[in-house]
């Protein structure tokens, strides 16, 4: 789960100074806020990058350009989120701008430092043009960061040991919220000397948001459209796509196979549905779902049992359809676990018989997509 | 991490019901289980083998080998550290959802140790015709046969498809290595290729991977040194990007972990890629004549 920055700076606090802020709604509230804060920058609030360069970002001197800046920027849209709220967050006079973070790293399976002194670029940016200046620790989980990891990473780089302070503060936190990145950039040393957060990005495990009550109160959540709302409620993964073909299947990686062989054969797939894992037995909320949604005029329904079993799921299916009678052609694969007693109940109950080769099922579904017509 | 006859496996989590059905399912094909975990019934006997409170009181009586958990995701980590303590060798470790902090920590727990992790979120692993540890059909003859085509697989259901694909046009298995779908795991694709690459039971590899990271970049570098064919098919090339697709690993962020990369640097180091599944099996075809 993403952060805004505004509510990332609420959870770093303890670890690393932030300037002072205030969250505004309107342009009026960042016009006071400038007011009492003194010039300052106004900053949409949105869990995407690029902001700066998307106009998303700017620095003003007094309250009538804060009331500029954030009619400006209040109803943008940036990385596909529409500008709700800014953060007016006061001018610091920076001596030096660093990069700082600490990430989940698969390359190490454990948690990677990294720090910079060439602050406010990419860190993709600084890796590919400045690589020397890129400092790396793979930390071993059970020792921990400590200053002194901290200090031996910033050896030659004469930022202070203030700034060692801060990556050991900030790996804790990483570790206390179960983070998959903490993101500082810039991370300025003020003229005051003073380590400041001028951005932040954090990101926590969804796997560990059940150990941290309320944390994900204060998280951005994903933008779900209706159905994939309803399909969180169910505990289903759905995602609502643009295509007719109705896409229902089990396991992630077979899922995204289906999706992609539909593609192959010339259609666009309605949605992502898989019913992979414990869900298996929710293949009946499932096909509702699916078949919800107006634009769908064939559907395949490919399964491949391995623990998932595929005569729970025909089950389910089967109960549905017969429930729903929906007016619109089904094709089936199904293999693996269960497989002969789900063939059975699909020609038995359906008077369907599934294909052999998930290909020629696909194939099928595209082509009856197709001749229903726009 | 190829699983043979002669290693011992014991089951954390035995008693439960989806202990209980996989155990089954894995003795009958052949695979060794030496005992099972579970603190309240240490002392009686499931599946016909002893349970025991933990994997340290299993090894003083019950060495093995392997240690598999049928356990939740809160408990993955305390599970896995008890079967690392007790000296297993390879941890197979199939739970979905493991916080990632906890899986750091059984990664270093496991390095220290000199043991493997498999997983998390793997189905396991089959060597048809000796046994497999896991959640696979491995006991179902028209997906598994004894063969020489090796299989890596991120993903259960897409893993066993080819499989069956292969089975289909005429190829077993020497074994089918399930990695797992999260961004974090112990085995990688590159692990898992080296390992079928050494396999003097391994003619050629199927790897089947998906969006997300960069192990299919990382194993395309080794493959174009291999003396065996290796053959792919990646999911995930209809998917939209910015969007976790069902595993936290198969997610896009800018141009990282597209399918275009994967499928550029695969056929760039020779291993043909597979439009849809049925094409692995003729890939394969083609690649061990040639």
């Amino acid at each position: 789960m993403n952060f805004e920055e505004h509510a990332a700076k609420r959870l770093i606090a303890g670890a690393i100074a932030t300037p002072p802020g205030r969250l505004c709604a309107t342009p009026v509230e960042a016009a006071d806020a400038v007011a009492a804060i003194g010039p300052a920058a106004i900053k949409a609030q949105v869990p995407a990058g690029k902001r700066g360069k998307a106009g998303g970002i700017k620095l003003v001197a007094t309250p009538e350009e804060a009331e500029t800046a954030a009619r400006a920027i209040l109803g943008m849209t940036i990385g596909g989120h529409w500008v709700e709220r800014v953060l007016v967050e006061g001018k610091v006079e920076i001596a030096r701008e660093c990069y700082a973070a600490v990430l989940n790293d698969p390359g190490s399976k454990g948690p990677l430092v990294l720090f910079s002194t060439e602050g406010g670029m990419d860190v993709e940016e600084i890796a590919a043009t400045r690589p020397q200046a890129l400092r790396r620790h793979a930390v071993d989980i059970r020792a921990g960061f400590d200053r002194a990891a901290a200090l031996n990473l910033l050896d030659g780089l004469n930022v202070g040991a203030a700034v060692a302070d801060t990556l050991a503060a900030l790996y804790k936190l990483y570790r206390d919220l179960d983070a998959e990145l903490i993101e500082i950039n810039p991370l300025a040393i003020a003229k005051s000397g003073q380590v400041v957060a001028l951005d932040c990005k954090l990101a926590i495990d969804d796997g560990a948001l059940d150990r941290h009550p309320g944390l994900a109160a204060q998280g951005t959540p994903d933008k779900l459209t209706a159905m994939e709302a309803r399909g969180q409620e169910l505990g289903l993964k759905f995602i609502e796509l643009d295509g007719d073909v109705g896409v229902l299947a089990n396991g992630a990686g077979l899922t995204m196979t289906t999706m992609d062989t539909v593609a192959h054969f010339g259609g666009r797939p309605a949605n992502f549905l898989e019913i992979g894992g414990e869900a298996y037995r929710r293949a009946e909320p499932a096909l509702r779902l699916v078949l919800d949604n107006p634009r769908v005029k064939s559907l395949i329904v490919n399964f491949c049992g391995a623990f998932a079993r595929t005569d729970v799921m025909a089950e389910g299916v089967v109960s549905a359809w017969l429930a729903l009678k929906p007016k619109i052609p089904v094709f089936f694969s199904v293999h693996g676990t269960g497989e002969d007693e789900a063939v059975a109940l699909i020609r038995a109950k359906l008077g369907i018989e599934p294909y052999d080769l998930m290909e020629d099922a696909v194939k099928a579904a595209v082509d009856a997509a197709r001749a229903a017509g726009p | 991490m190829i699983v043979r006859r002669h290693h011992r496996v014991l089951v954390q989590g035995i008693t439960g019901q989806q202990g209980t059905f996989w155990t089954e399912k894995m003795q009958g094909c052949g695979t060794h289980v030496v005992g099972g975990v579970n603190p309240k019934k240490a002392g009686t006997v499931h599946c016909n083998v002893p349970v025991f409170a933990s994997a340290g009181e299993a090894a003083k009586t019950h060495p093995f080998d392997i240690a598999v958990g049928f356990v939740p995701p809160a408990g993955a980590k305390a599970a896995a550290l008890d079967a690392i303590a007790a000296g297993a060798k390879l941890l197979v470790m199939l739970t979905e959802h493991v916080p990632v902090h906890d899986v750091m920590v059984v990664m270093a727990a496991a390095k220290s140790a000199g043991a493997r992790v498999v997983g998390p979120n793997t189905a396991g692993l089959v060597t048809p015709g000796e046994g497999f540890v896991g959640i696979m059909p491995g006991f179902n003859d028209r997906v598994f046969k004894p063969g020489r085509i090796g299989v890596i697989s991120r993903s259960g259901s897409l893993g066993t498809l080819i499989c069956l694909k292969l089975v289909n046009g005429g190829f077993g298995q020497s074994a089918f290595l399930g990695i797992g779908g999260d961004p974090i795991i112990g085995t990688t694709t590159l692990d898992a290729l080296q390992a079928l690459d050494a396999d003097p039971g391994t003619d050629g590899v199927a790897i089947v991977g998906e969006i997300g990271g960069a192990m299919e970049e990382a194993a395309a570098e080794y493959a174009a040194t291999m003396k065996k064919p290796a053959v792919a098919f990646i999911a995930g090339r209809a998917s939209p990007p910015g969007k976790k697709m069902g595993h936290a690993g198969a997610i896009v962020t800018g141009d990282k972990g597209s399918y275009e990369s994967k499928r550029k640097a695969l056929e760039k180091a020779g291993v043909a890629v597979a439009d849809t599944p049925a094409g692995v099996a003729a890939l394969m075809r083609q690649g061990l004549a040639s």
